[in-house]
């Protein structure tokens, strides 16, 4: 595993920090990049409550990206892309291992339908699909040249008890 | 990052505590133990999660399989020692209707 700090300032955007985390699509590193991203997130300011959710959310991303590449018999590598804005932190998950530009494949990203959702997402993320859009503040799913996760999650939106009424299985 | 599962058996209970973090790593350390007793008859399991610091859809995969299993051998599964955020975890997915929950981590004798 290897880190790599990029030091974007001054740019067309808006100014934000943006670190990327490449591992083996292996289930060992799930935690390694789950560590990564709550220190991150702790760096940002975000509350105890909002890091554990963020904990989570990741790492079904990750998981998901690591049982795609075990399905697919590879030995790939996952990109985890953060970018920190003072606001937020938005989370970029790859599984086709290939270093992205994150302003060039976040525009790509659109909202996933309805279709996709019932279809083919469901079945491959599941009950983490739904833990990440319950715990995020955006998620959005991109099929293109392997999978690719993008979320968001803002500074100060605490996730209330709107969100806890709606469950999966009932 | 690692996770420890210790069995004890007592009046025909078996006592799961679970210590550490559940994730795509650790689970199928998880699963393993479990299934050990999933399909003894009418098997009796307590789980507690008191001293688990992290889960996430791996662990509650492992656990609905492990419900199924003891559900089908007419046992029974309660869950002892969830933190907070535990319980919004099972809250989330609704698992907190299907399976008994005991907030409290202490008495495990009374199981149905």
């Amino acid at each position: 595993m290897w880190l790599r700090l990029k030091w974007k300032v001054g740019t067309r955007m808006a100014p934000f920090d943006y670190i990327e985390i490449k591992v083996p699509a292996k289930p060992q590193y799930v935690g390694v990049a789950r560590l990564t991203i709550s220190g991150l997130a702790s760096r940002l300011g975000f509350t105890y409550d909002e890091i554990e959710d963020l904990k989570i959310a990741s790492s079904e991303a990750i998981t998901n990206a690591v049982r795609h590449a075990y399905d697919e018999d590879e030995e790939g590598e996952i990109i985890i892309g953060c970018a920190l804005y003072e606001d937020k932190l938005e989370i970029m998950v790859a599984d086709h291992g290939q270093s992205f530009d994150f302003e060039e494949t976040k525009k790509q990203v659109g909202p996933y339908t309805e279709q996709e959702s019932d279809v083919q997402l469901i079945r491959e993320g599941g009950l983490g699909l739904y833990l990440m859009e319950t715990l995020m503040d955006d998620v959005k799913v991109h099929h293109e040249e392997g999978v690719t996760v993008f979320m968001t999650k803002y500074l100060g939106r605490e996730r209330g008890e709107a969100d806890v009424k709606q469950t999966a299985y009932s | 990052m690692n996770l420890q599962v210790d069995v004890q058996e007592k009046d025909c209970v078996h006592v799961f505590k679970i210590i550490g973090e559940i994730d795509a790593f650790t689970a199928p350390t998880l699963k393993e133990q479990l299934e050990k007793v999933a399909d003894q008859p009418e098997c009796q399991a307590v789980l507690d999660f008191k001293d688990v610091n992290y889960m996430d859809s791996t662990g509650l995969g492992v656990f609905v399989a492990f419900y199924k299993k003891v559900k089908a051998v007419n046992g029974s599964v309660k869950i002892v020692g969830l933190n907070k955020r535990l319980k919004r975890l099972f809250e989330i997915t609704g698992l907190d209707d299907v399976v008994e929950i005991e907030m409290e981590s202490g008495d495990t004798n009374g199981t149905v």
